[in-house]
């Protein structure tokens, strides 16, 4: 039942839930009501969260149980990595709000979408509280119900087709984890996540089975983490409306998988069993494959989205990569760039959303001089872009350098140079629409702005805010309570000195 | 009337024959009134069984063998309990489905719509309670009988000839399940299904020919492929809250008196490879199922192929129970199976309302002319969602939760290709109910114009749905009532954890 | 051969005569005639087996099902008849087609 202490995890999850199905029921033209209420329970959220890490900090522990089904619990329960990933949710989930507020002016079906953004949000909070993999399953399937109609949001043939892709990729990858996790339980009992690790003492004899449980799951949750071979989703989905791609590619989906892979890896296995049944340089190698390969085929993309798309497919194979690396500075540089990536790609998104939206802008080859139209967004554009490449003092480094040192204290030299050629390409594929839009000269006439502002303010300030928070993150990674300081405290954690 | 067992077979019986001589008027209000009542008893029986155990009824004082004896344990009171809430809510959507107040024909068919309804109820009821070879054949007759008429109630040829098909399909059925009654009784003497389990304990076997009539009979009723060709026409034809009960509920009444021969009285007799071609007609049911729900053009032709595909599910609780050595995997194949059952009527309840709202409004009922659904039916759509939710099988609906216990039984009974089946069945499921959700996403192309739909039909709809998800989020007092008087139990001795 | 089994087979070869009816006919009279003589055949089995359950008088619980079990098939047969009346009239035969109905 709910200990007194429980009622936080819980009520973070209602925040975004209750006023999601509300929503819902709103009649469509009652635009303020339903823009006060999203704004409201954002906001709400944070400050619990903000909550949760005071507490979760100076020793206090939220759990929430509940009886499920014969000897499973549903459970509910803060901890220090879930901490990272609903803090990243809560302050990306407000910021987007306030964006797709502004970028759905006077669009139909209003209600609907923000009753199923705040469906999707809530469910990525289950993902991050879930104390068991049960409940991870739960809360993992509900976000692909969830972000199936926002995928699909605009009806058009190109937007279902995308929308079908997508439920056969996350269909797919659902089942296959479905029958892993319920195999695991056969093998192991109810499983709830522990540091560390919980199979060595439960399951230890069985290790082939172990290792065949491993693979489908780390296949299954690699649908949603976009691993090679398992990626085909993600480029075609990005015909969603711009906030949506923003929240799939930041926060919600993908992130979802890579947080399960940290999961499964650091809190059912525990990488040093994971280890010892030679599982982690599989995977090591084809987040590898994934890094490069996502890079090479950004490239290649003239249209700024899908170049972001692949871009997001290679940066989140770092969380993998660094899940993969055996000891703690790898792992912080995994769990750093869980975040890191978030606020950077988000970012990149918005100026994406804000560039097609004032000028229809959607292709690189016509970025030509367009700073000085819009020097904020550029501005933002051009700090997450370094970021991305790893430039100090962004964010993107803090990550980068983690991954690198960690790399080198488990004899893995060779990831070094995987690191160092994903750089020199994300390098290749963000200066040149950096450069063109601050240093070519216009190609056209563009229109002039609307007033004062170079867009709505509504879809400014959002990038502008993220594109700050990438550049903090980065400059102030030492301060206590940094997105690095908490990912210390999991390293910790997982990695008892 | 001190029992329970009492009210749930007079209430409705009586109220047929009362609502028959009543005039039209009043019948609809007086059978909504009697539905009612009938949960009532339901929940009173259920409530006993909860309370004391399984609990027994002499009709009349006069005790087995010359008399007849009702019984119910848990199964039967949660099979008692979802009959009545499905036929509650049906009733009420009939109230404005039947209002339609231009068409004359509709109003006879409302006429004759009540008594019939109520019978089918009294024979369901009397099916769940009968504890004899022959009081189930009289039940199974019942509601074929009334069945039959309620799908011919609709008119035309279409409806006229499937209700022929249905008739005579069931009418053989009927008398090849009384023929094997009838050699049973030359066997065994005593049709009580309690004392024929303890002569068949004691060493008196089954003849062979004896159970392939009986279960060949079963068969045919439940559906089972390659049994199944008079299913889809009659359901897809029958006016919308006879096709949510022939589907929610008849079939699975058939299954019912399988599954109590199979498990409580034959168990002894049935070998493992009848077990197996059990599970093997299952799967083969559900291929076939999906496919042709996947070629259809209409929507209640969807909707009713897909029932073939889920009472396949069901067999394949046959093989599960079979298995080396002991296992709580026994109680989990069971109670999966069973709570699928529950699960599926809900859900397919709701699925068939919903469609025939869509009927109603639209005038017709192909599923290109869906589009637009989304803004013209909101909470229908939203019905239609969530009971698509609970046919494929996804968190958090209860069939999520039957899956997994299915699934778990598969892997601790190792017997893996049936899990096999199950990933199989749920992207195949997860692929129909695409296409349906698709075509009420597609925006354009409104209809001109739309009958209003009386918001009680919207209403009894998204209750059924949200009833098989809240099967998926509080499963634990589902499954301790389900324990009383199970054949097997939850926890095994010395096994698990 | 006991009088049981005459009449025991006496019911296979009636249950064998309807069963080929009820398949092989096509109109539905004639199928509802072939169900009726699978029902003679099962109700002729269950009095040979009160014969040869039988003590001082032959077993009664057979002869109840019996009486039901007709009661049942003419209700089923009635059923079908004005089923099949309302299928002639709608349709002009008493034959359903053969193929799964497309309409």
């Amino acid at each position: 039942m709910i200990e007194t202490g429980g009622w936080l995890p819980v009520s973070i999850l209602a925040t975004s839930g209750l006023v999601g199905i509300v929503i819902f029921f709103l009649d469509e033209p009652r635009h303020r009501t339903r823009n006060f209420l999203n704004i409201f329970a954002a906001l709400a959220k944070i400050v619990l969260v903000a909550i949760a890490i005071g507490g979760y900090v100076e020793g206090e522990e939220y759990e929430a149980r509940f009886a499920f089904v014969l000897e499973f619990d549903l459970l509910l329960r803060v901890d220090a990595v879930s901490l990272l990933f609903a803090g990243l949710s809560s302050v990306l989930w407000l910021l987007t709000t306030i964006y797709a507020i502004g970028y759905l002016e006077d669009s139909p079906h209003r209600s609907r979408f923000f009753g199923f953004f705040s469906i999707c949000v809530t469910a990525t909070m289950g993902i991050a509280f879930a104390g068991n993999l049960i409940t991870f399953v739960l809360f993992y399937e509900l976000l692909t119900i969830a972000t199936y109609p926002l995928v699909v949001h605009r009806g058009s043939e190109e937007a279902l087709a995308a929308g079908r892709t997508y439920l056969i990729y996350t269909l797919g990858g659902g089942t296959a984890l479905l029958v892993g996790v319920v195999w695991l339980h056969t093998i192991a009992g109810p499983i709830e996540f522990g540091p560390g690790g919980v199979l060595e003492q439960a399951a230890s004899g069985n290790s082939w089975e172990l290792r065949v449980i491993f693979a489908v799951l780390i296949g299954s949750l690699g649908v949603k983490a976009a691993l090679v071979p398992l990626h085909g989703w993600l480029p075609v989905a990005m015909v969603a409306p711009a906030p949506v791609s923003a929240l799939l590619h930041a926060v919600a989906v993908v992130k979802a998988g890579a947080f399960g892979i940290v999961r499964v890896v650091h809190y059912v296995y525990g990488s040093d069993f994971a280890d010892s049944l030679n599982l982690l340089l599989p995977l090591a190698i084809i987040a590898s494959i994934t890094i490069v390969f996502g890079s090479l085929r950004a490239l290649a993309q003239d249209d700024i989205k899908r170049r972001l798309a692949f871009s997001t497919v290679s940066q989140l194979s770092y969380i993998t990569l660094g899940v993969a690396i055996v000891g703690p500075i790898a792992a912080v540089g995994a769990l750093v760039h869980l975040v890191h990536q978030g606020v950077m790609k988000v970012t990149l998104f918005f100026c994406a959303g804000n560039l097609a939206e004032t000028l229809g802008i959607h292709n690189v080859s016509e970025l030509d001089g367009v700073a000085r139209r819009m020097p904020v967004t550029m501005t933002a554009f051009t700090i997450g872009g370094l970021g991305m490449i790893g430039l100090p003092p962004i964010a993107g480094f803090i990550s980068k350098w983690h991954l690198g040192l960690g790399a080198m204290e488990a004899d893995f030299a060779w990831v070094i140079v995987i690191l160092a050629t994903s750089s020199l390409l994300n390098a290749a594929y963000f200066f040149p629409p950096i450069y063109a839009a601050w240093f070519k000269t216009p190609q056209v006439e563009y229109p002039p702005a609307p007033g004062r502002l170079e867009t709505s303010w509504m879809l400014l300030v959002p990038a502008a805010a993220t594109a700050l928070m990438s550049f903090l993150a980065g400059a102030l990674a030492g301060v206590p309570y940094s997105p690095l300081d908490i990912a210390e405290l999991v390293a910790e954690v997982v990695y008892p000195p | 009337m001190s029992s329970p067992f009492e009210w749930l077979i007079f209430l409705p019986f009586a109220g047929g024959v009362i609502t028959f001589l009543l005039p039209g008027k009043s019948r609809p209000w007086l059978a909504l009134l009697l539905t009612v009542g009938t949960f009532a008893a339901a929940w009173w029986l259920a409530s006993d069984v909860w309370r004391e155990g399984p609990q027994g009824y002499a009709l009349g004082g006069w005790e087995a063998p010359l008399g007849i004896n009702l019984y119910a344990d848990g199964l039967s009171a949660l099979l008692l309990l979802t009959t009545s809430a499905v036929m509650t809510l049906a009733s009420f959507y009939s109230l404005g489905y039947f209002s339609r107040e231009a068409e004359a024909s509709s109003w006879t068919e409302a006429r004759a719509f009540v008594p019939l309804w109520l019978f089918l109820l009294g024979s369901l009821n009397a099916l769940f309670v009968s504890r004899d070879l022959f009081n189930l054949y009289v039940a199974l007759e019942l509601l074929t009988i009334a069945g039959v008429a309620l799908v011919a109630l609709a008119g035309g040829a279409t409806a006229l000839r499937a209700g022929m098909r249905y008739l005579l399909a069931a009418f053989l059925a009927s008398l090849l399940y009384l023929m094997g009654v009838a050699l049973l009784y030359g066997e065994f003497g005593v049709l009580d299904l309690a004392l024929i389990a303890e002569a068949a304990e004691g060493g008196t076997r089954a003849p062979v020919i004896a159970l392939a009539f009986v279960f060949l009979g079963l068969g045919i009723k439940a559906a089972l492929f390659p049994f199944h060709a008079w299913l889809p026409h009659a359901h897809a034809s029958a006016p919308a809250p006879v096709s949510a009960v022939l589907s929610a509920l008849v079939v699975k009444a058939a299954f019912y008196v399988i599954l109590r021969l199979w498990v409580d009285v034959f168990a002894d007799s049935v070998t493992a490879p009848a077990a197996q071609a059990a599970g093997a007609l299952g799967a083969a049911g559900i291929l076939w199922g999906s496919f042709q729900a996947l070629r259809e053009q209409r929507l209640k032709l969807v909707v009713a192929h897909s029932t073939v595909a889920q009472v396949g599910y069901l067999f394949l609780l046959f093989p599960l129970l079979t298995g080396v050595g002991e296992g709580a995997w026994r109680f989990d194949a069971w109670a999966g199976g069973v709570y699928h059952m529950m699960s599926h009527a809900f859900a397919k309840g709701a699925l068939f309302l919903a469609a025939g709202t869509i009927l109603y409004a639209y005038g017709n009922d192909q599923i290109s002319a869906m589009r637009g659904l989304t803004r013209t039916l909101p909470i229908t759509t939203v019905s239609f969602g969530i009971a698509g939710i609970a046919l494929v099988g996804l968190p958090p609906s209860g069939s999520f939760i039957a899956k997994w216990m299915l699934l778990t039984a598969t892997i601790e009974s190792a017997q893996w290709w049936w899990a096999v089946v199950i990933g199989a069945g749920t992207l195949l499921s997860g692929a129909y109910v695409y296409r349906l959700v698709s075509a009420a996403f597609t925006p354009d192309t409104l209809p001109e114009s739309i009958r209003p739909v009386p918001r009680v039909m919207e209403y009894a709809s998204l209750i059924l749905a949200l009833t098989s998800l809240g099967l998926g989020l509080r499963a634990a007092e589902p499954f301790d009532l389900l324990e009383v008087g199970a054949p097997f139990s939850m926890i095994v001795a010395g096994v698990g954890t | 051969m006991s009088t049981f089994e005459l009449y025991a087979a006496l019911a296979a070869v009636l249950f064998a005569v309807g069963l080929y009816g009820f398949f092989v006919r096509q109109e539905l009279v004639r199928k509802v005639v072939g169900l009726n003589i699978i029902g003679a055949a099962v109700f002729l089995l269950l009095i040979a087996i009160a014969y040869r359950n039988r003590g001082d008088f032959a077993d009664p619980v057979p002869h109840a099902m019996v009486l039901t079990g007709i009661v049942v098939a003419v209700s089923a047969t009635a059923l079908a008849l004005a089923l099949a009346r309302r299928i002639e009239d709608e349709t002009g035969t008493r034959r359903l087609p053969e193929d799964e109905e497309s309409s």
